[in-house]
């Protein structure tokens, strides 16, 4: 087993016993991701020489006696979180060349825990995708077949983690965009309950939607990294008084006694005949660790992606309208006057599918449309949480696939946007509620591709929803699996 | 069809996003699959339903309306950012002539 072979959990043991440094962790990562990133493009930006200095650093305190929780670990961030001094460009032409001169609440709170950060992450360009070839960066590859997409928007992410260039990373998820890529790259990946992560310095896409989350190789490693990034923020209007939590501490508990409903709605036409199937056989592996099994519904799950392609584009295009060419960002040099500033700024900024969802988002809101589409969608959102309160009273958790298919290949999609926006129909009712799921790799394709099954719990269940992750894999050895990737010479 | 080339022309100009002449019939024509998709709202019943704005019904919380020192932190950091800027001023076209 090499070191790159380690999960965080391990390498935390590994250095905590000194068998290891954090700078030979954060060189042989680095060299890693200089000889193998070249097939995948997960990375936008690299910290190379920054990454060696908090190594050194996190050596000596070390040294010195610091047990910070996270002391030493390498990461990487999804290029949506501001880091300051450092290149942040959302996946977008618009920021290639901004410097934010602070740092999110999460980057800084894995910082003082003591990770050493890697690098910057490609995603879709303002995490508006399905499969990251929006990324003015390049698409991102699958580390499990190059020919087909890492999922998005958080592909970067997925596709480092599962291609070990990395132990953990962040992403986050507005309507799928931590779940789907962990689905399609075989990892772990948790999108917590809105509120519990702070989205500030967090590029906003729908401020009502966005929530941060870990995503590693296990259940166990994610806690680790949501022992430091879930509390309170008061530069989060929306971040929860009640935040913080104990995950790690919490992984211990059984699955004995727990029911876990099945939604025969996630299991309807349109799914993979080999993801049902394996989703069946991990819902009986539940069962055999103790948990009973009991049907529930979610009637409304079928029009969440209706109601989310009215929200999330909304709040995308007031949330959007910031960048205008003034104060940060690109600034078209064919403008005669400030509404061809703006305008122009604006279209040469943006990619397609963001320029898309900023018109849709404007036409819902405009007068005349608001009442039948924006308050309309307001209202099936409320029955979309109605549907999961109801469940939530006769379940402790709710199991079912995490994607209708596995991933799909380079440039099937982009030329439908509708196709593309279900590939995320079972992950969006779940942003809509604000509630917490988890992906976990359950089994491979024929084809050698990863199968994901999502568990979803009631708000503040995120440490449940870990336990149950842990005590599965630990029952099997699915997210141990690992793609064969040549090392290229670079 | 709902989406015509004036209507992308018009919310464009709403967005304030200039697009080529050439693109609108494209661009027309996948809004109006992205609104035959939420059009599929107008059949759910939602008669005595309340919105929800929020998923957790807090409370939005308020704090004294004055800059706390991070805001002052220096302007100069914030101007790096900028396109164009001179004198501790983001500068755009004249807007008045």
């Amino acid at each position: 087993m090499e070191l790159h072979d380690h999960g965080l959990a391990d390498l935390r043991r590994l250095l905590q016993k000194k068998e290891i440094s954090a700078v030979e962790l954060t060189t042989h990562f680095l060299q890693r991701i200089r000889s193998v990133d070249p097939q995948l493009r997960s990375f936008i930006t690299l910290n190379g020489e920054n990454a060696l200095v908090q190594a050194h650093r996190a050596d000596r305190q070390r040294a010195d006696g610091s047990t910070q929780a996270l002391l030493g670990l390498p990461i990487a961030h999804k290029d949506i979180f501001s880091t300051r001094g450092l290149r942040t460009t959302c996946g977008s032409r618009m920021l290639e060349n901004y410097i934010p001169p602070f740092d999110a609440t999460v980057v800084e709170r894995l910082e003082q825990a003591g990770t050493v950060l890697l690098g910057k992450l490609n995603m879709d360009e303002f995490a508006m995708g399905s499969s990251n070839e929006t990324s003015h960066y390049g698409a991102v590859r699958n580390p499990w077949d190059t020919r087909m997409v890492p999922g998005g928007s958080s592909g970067g992410s997925a596709a480092a983690v599962a291609a070990r260039l990395v132990p953990a990373a962040t992403g986050t998820d507005t309507g799928g965009s931590i779940r789907q890529p962990a689905a399609f790259c075989g990892i772990t990946g948790l999108k917590p309950t809105y509120g519990r992560v702070s989205r500030y310095g967090m590029i906003a896409f729908a401020s009502s939607l966005d929530q941060a989350g870990p995503m590693a190789r296990s259940a166990e490693d994610c806690a680790l990294l949501m022992d430091a990034m879930a509390g309170h923020d008061p530069r989060d209007s929306t971040s929860h008084p009640q935040a913080a939590g104990q995950f790690s501490a919490a992984l211990d508990r059984p699955v004995r006694g727990l029911r876990i409903g099945v939604a025969e709605e996630f299991f309807a036409d349109g799914l993979d005949s080999q993801i049902a199937e394996q989703v069946r056989a991990a819902i009986a592996q539940l069962e055999s660790l103790g948990a009973r099994i009991v049907p529930v519904h979610l009637p409304h799950n079928a029009v969440a992606v209706s109601a989310y392609y009215v929200l999330a584009p909304a709040e995308a295009s007031s949330n959007l309208a910031r960048f205008d060419g003034v104060r940060y960002g690109h600034r078209s040099q064919h403008a005669d006057n400030l509404q061809e500033l703006y305008q122009q700024s604006r279209f040469e900024g943006f990619g397609a599918e963001v320029r898309r969802r900023i018109l849709i988002g404007s036409y819902v809101l405009s007068a005349g449309y608001y009442d039948a589409y924006y308050l309309k969608a307001q209202k099936v959102r409320s029955l979309i949480r109605e549907d999961f309160r109801r469940a939530f009273a006769e379940v402790d958790l709710i199991v079912g696939p995490t994607t209708p298919t596995p991933a799909f290949a380079l440039d099937a999609k982009t030329e439908d946007p509708v196709s593309m926006y279900l590939a995320d129909i079972y992950t969006i009712a779940v942003n809509l509620a604000g509630i917490p799921a988890l992906n976990l790799p359950c089994g491979f394709t024929r084809e050698g591709l990863p199968i994901g099954m999502q568990l979803m719990g009631n708000y503040f269940a995120d440490e449940l929803l870990l336990a149950v992750g842990h005590a599965y894999q630990q029952a099997t050895s699915w997210h141990l699996q690992r793609p064969d990737l040549a090392e290229v010479q670079g | 069809m709902s989406f015509t080339t004036d209507t992308v022309k018009r919310t464009a100009s709403l967005a304030r996003l200039a697009l080529p002449e050439a693109d609108l019939a494209h661009v027309a024509q996948q809004l109006e699959g992205i609104l035959v998709l939420i059009e599929k709202l107008s059949a759910v019943p939602t008669e005595g339903v309340e919105i929800m704005a929020h998923p957790l019904e807090l409370q939005q919380p308020l704090r004294e309306d004055r800059a706390d020192g991070r805001d002052l932190a220096g302007r100069d950091i914030y101007l790096k950012n900028a396109p164009v800027s001179a004198d501790g001023l983001f500068l755009v076209p004249k807007v008045i002539e």
